[in-house]
């Protein structure tokens, strides 16, 4: 599946019978089994993964076993529905949310075309209001008295195995971007329901591996990626190597110094995987331009939160390192990077799970005084809007000509868009960065902006063909700006997204490189004391350094 | 199936009436089944809502639909991205009045490329607005059976709902409209692929029997012409709860009143409780300003914490101090233990 061509799946997106084509199935979707192949479905967590887990959060992961989606013995628990139903209870108990979003739904079909997973793909049960409905008609037979009287008539039916299946197949069709919420005329947040679904699956023990395994590496070792201390140490220290042949400036970060005014958190993928290494040599530039006193922190060394995707506790353990962190340190405030989910769990979680934060000052800018008052509780700032501030108070000497090579268009990554509203500081950001910006179509950007197909965990290899059939409606729009002004670099501020969209512009929109924001940021400062630039920081030749 | 059953059952319902008024047992659906439709009603509805408001909301979650509260030279957008009470407020005025969410509705079509094409999609939006408005204005209308004498509101409004003066009596536009947005609301729902493939009885039965409704309803005024005062007699001794039925009030108003008891009791256990649940919804009614202000979560442990500082330190130590990276607790003499706590 991972060897499809572009043409092949291109051909079969737009004609293959799907109800996106006008295809109607001929059995009601709740006659349609789920059916795992390989390619379709992302492999189950090892034992090891879920016994980790369930040490410090016993119960909450399930059995752990070997098992095969593909069997028809998925070895669950023999009590798994009474675990399921209880479970759902209890949630509903605790989420006001949930009880609306299951209650309140008339089915009017207007989320039925907003879901990435649904356009590229186009089997029903991509529509939120049926993926909801999967979780909903169960609600319905278990905890409503209409359900209970008409059952099918009244859109209720049993939890089987069957509906297991398929609750397995399509909440891990959904990577929680919540573009479906912003037109439910309730404002039905299908990420909501995801989020349940896969509490409720992850207690029989049904997990995900790709999302179990950074979990674990994240309590740990601090980082999904599993990076020690020292390797991530030494891995910026490359990082500051390219920095110096590339600029001539030195620069040396430090590491969990205690006393530093400000902690800095990014995504660790920024440490260690290209495209993000140069955005985070572009934070490193920004840092040292301004002189910035910040440390970084080896235990507190993710920004993403992959508990977010399995439950509340683990999101919630996952989180508190960021704040135990900065209490050990002593900073008086935090300043997080270019990442999505990290920024959802900040922004919407963070200070009811962990907080107060009263141990920290209010951030304030040391450069331009700016007292950031939308952070006055958590104390965390977002990095696209601090350097929003100092460029708009004249901080930075800024030369976009240094990335005339780029022709930028901007990814709004869902979090940031649908669960903050951080959307003009990255343009502003970008608007004096670089010389060529280009908008992509406006039902693609901003609050309607598309998922990279590939979030909350489901960035991994073995569903290529899904991610590429999900990226696609994100693809089409950079493919639109490529032809009408030729651009030639996609940007956003998510890490995932940085992984993920290069993959996929690769695929569908090859020739497209993508970065983070201030990767062209960093390009485009001009340090005191650098020598002449005949490069970027990929080593890519500047226009007029081509040799 | 899933439309001819709730077709059926509104049928069944009309006859259910006209048999039942018909050998005597006006009482029965005159007074006793509106009073218990009522009865039903209010307190499933209270029922539901208080349901909803046991089950805290532990996070705050808007949906952020616009740029928030940032810097101070950024424009914020104050009603898709609220900060503050009166900002959300005006988001919820703008989504229950005007349907804001569906007016920003598109439709996609993908075709060879493959490429993706949205257009605006805005009738579903103009559809439900008809019919939520026309309903409020003959639901309105209604007060003036109930109410001695008639509050001047509702005069006004019937002078302009039967501004045209078409016919005698005068048509309301309101009557025309519903049954319209009902007609074209069913249409979409039988015509779009899509809108066809989710639909369940229970979208169908409500539509079938509001329509029902309206048409009784209508019938009564403009062609059987039913006795208003006899109606109205009625109307104000349930509303004073002295209700007596004076005369023969004609077999169509037994079965529109039957009718509207059982939307009344079908209302709490259905879909239809959006209307509640719209106020409710914890992506639109909250401010989006969780990084400012604390929001409390009641179930919150505060026990659950990460796993620690001191642990991991003692897993790396080592690996940190050969790596220059400063320690709390030095290296001892002797290799330490690499325990996982």
């Amino acid at each position: 599946m991972a060897n499809m061509k572009v043409g092949e799946l291109g051909v079969s997106v737009a004609r293959e019978p799907s109800l996106m084509t006008g295809a109607v199935p001929s059995k009601d979707w709740w006659d349609v089994p789920a059916v795992f192949k390989p390619g379709n479905f992302c492999y189950p967590a090892k034992p090891e993964m879920v016994e980790y887990h369930s040490k410090s959060l016993p119960g909450k992961f399930g059995e752990s076993r070997v098992w095969d989606p593909q069997s028809d013995d998925w070895k669950l628990p023999e009590n798994w529905k009474e675990i399921i139903i209880n479970g759902l209870k209890e949630r509903l108990d605790k989420f006001r949310s949930l009880k609306i979003f299951m209650d309140c739904c008339v089915r009017c079909g207007a989320c039925a075309d907003k879901c990435h997973f649904f356009l590229g793909t186009g089997d029903p049960k991509n529509m939120p209001v049926l993926r909801a409905e999967l979780m909903r008609s169960i609600y319905r037979n278990e905890f409503t008295k209409a359900g209970k009287i008409l059952g099918k008539l009244a859109g209720a039916r049993e939890m089987t195995f069957g509906v297991l299946k398929e609750w397995f197949m399509y909440f891990y069709q959904c990577t929680e971007c919540r573009r479906c919420s912003v037109f439910c005329p309730y404002g039905i947040d299908t990420a909501e329901i995801t989020m349940m679904a896969r509490e409720l699956l992850h207690l029989v023990g049904v997990g995900t591996n790709w999302i179990l395994e950074p979990a674990a590496n994240s309590n740990r070792t601090g980082n999904h990626m599993g990076l020690q201390p020292h390797t991530l140490k030494e891995n910026m220290e490359y990082l500051c190597d390219d920095i110096e042949s590339i600029t001539g400036i030195k620069i040396t970060p430090s590491w969990n110094r205690k006393g530093a005014e400000i902690l800095i958190i990014n995504p660790s993928a920024d440490v260690f995987a290209e495209p993000g290494i140069y955005t985070c040599m572009g934070y490193l530039l920004l840092f040292e331009h301004i002189g910035l006193d910040y440390t970084f922190s080896t235990y507190a060394s993710e920004g993403g939160n992959f508990g977010s995707f399995t439950n509340n506790e683990l999101m919630k353990r996952l989180n508190a390192k960021m704040y135990a962190e900065a209490k050990r340190l002593g900073v008086k405030w935090i300043l997080g990077g270019e990442c999505g989910h990290m920024w959802r769990v900040l922004h919407q979680y963070m200070d009811t799970m962990n907080g107060p934060a009263d141990f920290l000052e209010m951030p304030k800018s040391p450069l331009t005084g700016t007292v950031f008052e939308n952070a006055a509780s958590t104390k965390m700032v977002h990095l696209t809007e601090f350097t929003a501030d100092l460029i708009r108070h004249g901080k930075l000497k800024i030369d976009p000509s240094r990335n005339n090579h780029r022709r930028v268009t901007y990814h709004d990554s869902c979090n940031p868009a649908r669960a903050m509203g951080l959307l003009d500081e990255p343009r502003y950001v970008l608007k004096n960065v670089v010389n060529s910006f280009h908008e992509m179509p406006e039902n693609t950007i901003r609050e309607s902006t598309f998922c990279c197909g590939s979030g909350t965990g489901l960035n991994t290899g073995e569903i290529m063909d899904l991610r590429m059939r999900a990226g696609l409606p994100r693809a089409n729009a950079v493919q639109y700006v490529k032809d009408k002004h030729d651009v030639n670099t996609l940007s956003c501020i998510c890490a995932i997204d940085r992984a993920t969209l290069t993959a996929l512009v690769d695929f569908w929109v090859p020739g497209t490189q993508v970065c983070g924001v201030s990767e062209l940021v960093g390009n485009a400062l001009v340090m005191d004391g650098e020598k002449e630039r005949e490069s970027g920081l990929r080593f890519e030749p500047l226009e007029g350094m081509e040799g | 199936m899933k439309i001819l059953y709730p077709f059926v059952a509104v049928l069944g319902l009309i006859v259910i009436a006209a048999v039942g008024s018909s050998i005597g047992m006006e009482a029965l659906f005159g007074i006793v089944f509106p009073y218990l439709a009522l009865l039903i009603f209010i307190g499933g509805f209270i029922n539901k809502v208080v349901g909803w408001a046991k089950s805290p909301v532990p996070f705050r979650i808007p949906t952020t639909c616009g740029q928030a509260n940032s810097l101070p030279w950024i424009k914020q957008d104050m009603l898709d991205c609220p900060s503050t009470t009166p900002g959300v407020i005006g988001r919820m005025v703008l989504e229950i009045f005007l349907f804001r969410s569906l007016f920003r509705n598109t439709q996609a079509d993908v075709y060879d490329g493959p490429k993706l094409r949205y257009g605006s999609s805005k009738y579903l939006w103009l559809f439900a607005l008809l019919f939520h408005y026309s309903f409020l204005v003959i639901l309105v209308r209604h007060l003036r059976l109930f109410a001695d004498p008639i509050p001047f509101f509702v005069n006004i409004l019937e002078f302009a709902d039967g501004f045209l003066q078409i016919g005698a009596p005068h048509i309301y536009q309101s009557d025309l409209v519903i049954i319209g947005a009902i007609a074209l609301l069913f249409l979409r729902r039988i015509l779009l692929t899509n809108v066809r493939y989710i639909s369940l009885p229970a979208d169908y039965f409500p539509l079938f029997l509001i329509f029902a409704i309206a048409v009784t309803g209508m019938l009564m005024r403009y062609v059987t012409r039913v006795d208003v005062v006899n109606i109205k007699t009625l109307a104000v001794g349930l509303a004073t709860f002295k209700p007596v039925i004076a005369g023969d009030l004609g077999m169509m108003f037994y079965i529109h009143i039957f009718l509207v008891s059982t939307l009344l009791v079908y209302f709490p256990f259905s879909k239809l409780m959006h209307l509640g649940g719209v106020f409710m919804s914890p992506t639109r009614n909250l401010a989006n300003n969780s990084r400012m202000v604390r929001h409390i979560n009641p179930w919150n442990d505060p026990n659950l914490k990460p796993h620690s500082y001191a642990s991991y330190e003692d897993e790396y130590r080592e690996f940190m101090v050969d790596a220059g990276i400063p320690v709390d607790k030095e290296l001892p003499a002797e290799t330490p233990a690499a325990e996982e706590a």
